[in-house]
């Protein structure tokens, strides 16, 4: 057989490549150092304003007494912290688990979507503080509380993002696969389940740091104390005792969890995507 | 033109959409063993409907159409988009007819592979579509229309998105594929040019409601090349479609 033989014109899409400086481009470079920059700057303000104008710490503690409160109650405050994390974790991944089953279930058939997805949006616009009493009332052990609250917050994004995808299937794709006979099973296993991919995984971008604010939220309202208590508890307890420099501290983990939260789920987007979605891949054309 | 029993028999095919268009209003066509038949008309005329009627994706409202060889991987369609999935790379695209009627991971890699060699692409088997041309890509869904040696390869408008250059290329390329595994191939197209370059009979379709008007043979010889579309017969050929065309398009 004689095979075709390729144009040398008719070649790759070449990315275009910015010269790069230990390891990124000026413009990488720039995304993390003005940043930086404009933070140094608002802490040292603010630093020099509690000083300058005396302000009393239980008023608001300037940001190196906050880092000496964090060092001090590393104790107490990183078992808190650990108690979180393990709340948001468990959460996260029970909402990733069940928002995509309930997905696929949803995608199976237009009836089952159409009778069940209103009620997944009342679970998602009831505000979780009017709904976490019941869940305290219902449920006896606090973790469990706590962990039910984090999940209703987590699990709406992940579900609606993922049945938008596993709907979004090309339709001559999908017409493809028709006349190749593929199995239902076949169907959701090679074409929807990848077209939902990147739907699924804005989703869990979303859904990592809802389910830490469900996990705070919820213990405010629970008001847990003892010793298995999270950041939020802590928040509490240090308001109570006007220890504002705690609270501070407390404060600071919970915005350095969400954002360790989002930065991890936008690097496992980034790996999973990378070699295919417009959204993980950066060059400039 | 073929004389044992047609590839593709369509008898008094009319097709009505649900919204009560009448897209195709009582098609006959009897296509034969390794013909290639263009369809060639205004858009409208219901030749991308016909297409896919033959290809099983539309049922007909009236009248039949039979095909010998009804399996799975009998027939190959081409999307007028190139219809890859942005997730597999081009090896992982042309299996996918393969791995769908369940042959072995190995085996399918080295058929596709093949197939990959025969558009042209071998060595770029690891390649993702988006880093393909447009040219490239229509490569690979004919490679992988062509993966399961199909008896039929229904092509719907391939290349109407391509630069006139590549468009060539892949003309000549598509020939000298045909000329090789011996496939009966319905290609459908708006281009004149293309259709007298391409095909050995064009069947001209007009619109409202979409219909056969008339059936030419084209009878200058394969292998055709560069030397074909500069010859006195082309130009007679582009000149008598051309004119077939202005019929067919003519209020009645």
């Amino acid at each position: 057989m004689t095979d075709v033989k390729l144009a040398a014109d008719e070649g790759l899409i070449e990315a275009n490549r910015d010269p790069t400086w230990l390891g990124l481009t000026s413009e990488g470079w720039i995304k993390i150092l003005a940043p930086t920059i404009i933070g140094i700057l608002a802490l040292g303000a603010w630093e020099w304003a509690v000083r300058a104008y005396a302000i009393p710490p239980y008023i608001l503690p300037g940001p190196l007494l906050v880092w000496n409160t964090l060092l001090a109650d590393w104790g107490t405050l990183s078992t808190s912290l650990l108690i979180t994390l393990q709340i948001t974790f468990a959460a996260l991944v029970a909402a990733a688990v069940l928002g995509l089953a309930i997905a696929i279930l949803f995608a199976q058939s237009r009836a089952i979507e159409l009778s069940l997805f209103p009620y997944a949006v009342i679970l998602q616009v009831t505000p979780i503080v009017a709904v976490a009493p019941l869940i305290i009332i219902w449920v006896d052990d606090v973790r469990l509380v706590l962990l039910i609250c984090a999940w209703i917050v987590a699990f709406f994004p992940i579900l609606s993002n993922t049945t938008l995808g596993l709907n979004s299937a090309d339709q001559n794709l999908t017409d493809l696969f028709r006349m190749y006979r593929a199995s239902r099973w076949q169907v959701l296993m090679r074409l929807r389940l990848p077209t939902a991919m990147p739907y699924f995984l804005a989703g869990l971008r979303i859904s990592g740091g809802l389910a830490l604010i469900g996990a705070i939220v919820a213990e405010f309202v629970a008001g847990t104390g003892g010793r298995a208590s999270g950041l939020a508890y802590r928040i509490l307890e240090a308001g109570f005792n006007l220890r504002i420099p705690r609270m501070f501290a407390a404060l600071v983990l919970i915005s350095v969890t969400g954002i360790a939260i989002f930065a991890v789920m936008t690097l496992i987007s980034h790996l999973a995507l990378r070699h295919w979605h417009e959204s993980a891949i950066k060059e400039r054309r | 033109m073929a004389t044992a029993a047609p590839v593709v028999a369509i008898e008094g095919v009319s097709k009505r959409f649900a919204n009560g268009t009448l897209a195709v209003r009582g098609v006959d066509l009897s296509i034969g063993q390794g013909e290639f038949v263009s369809l060639l008309g205004p858009s409208g005329c219901g030749k991308s409907t016909v297409l896919r009627m033959m290809a099983g994706l539309i049922q007909p409202s009236a009248g039949r159409i039979t095909l010998t060889g009804t399996a799975a991987g009998d027939i190959g369609f081409v999307f007028q988009e190139p219809t890859l999935m942005p997730w597999g790379t081009t090896l992982k695209n042309v299996m996918l007819p393969l791995r769908l009627a369940g042959v072995a991971r190995g085996e399918a890699e080295a058929r596709a592979a093949a197939a990959l060699a025969s558009v042209g692409l071998a060595g770029f088997e690891k390649v993702y579509p988006r880093a393909l041309s447009g040219g490239m890509k229509m490569r690979v869904s004919i490679a992988r229309a062509l993966v399961t040696k199909p008896r039929l390869l229904l092509m719907d408008e391939p290349f109407a998105a391509l630069d006139e250059i590549t468009r060539h290329r892949l003309n000549n390329d598509l020939l000298t594929l045909w000329s090789d595994e011996r496939f009966t191939a319905i290609f459908v197209t708006h281009s004149v040019f293309e259709s007298v370059y391409l095909s050995n009979r064009i069947v001209v379709m007009a619109a409202r409601p979409g219909r056969v008007v008339e059936d030419l043979a084209v009878d200058a010889p394969y292998p055709r090349g560069e030397e074909f579309r500069t010859s006195a017969g082309y130009a007679a050929h582009c000149r008598d479609i051309s004119h077939a065309l202005s019929r067919a398009m003519a209020p009645t």
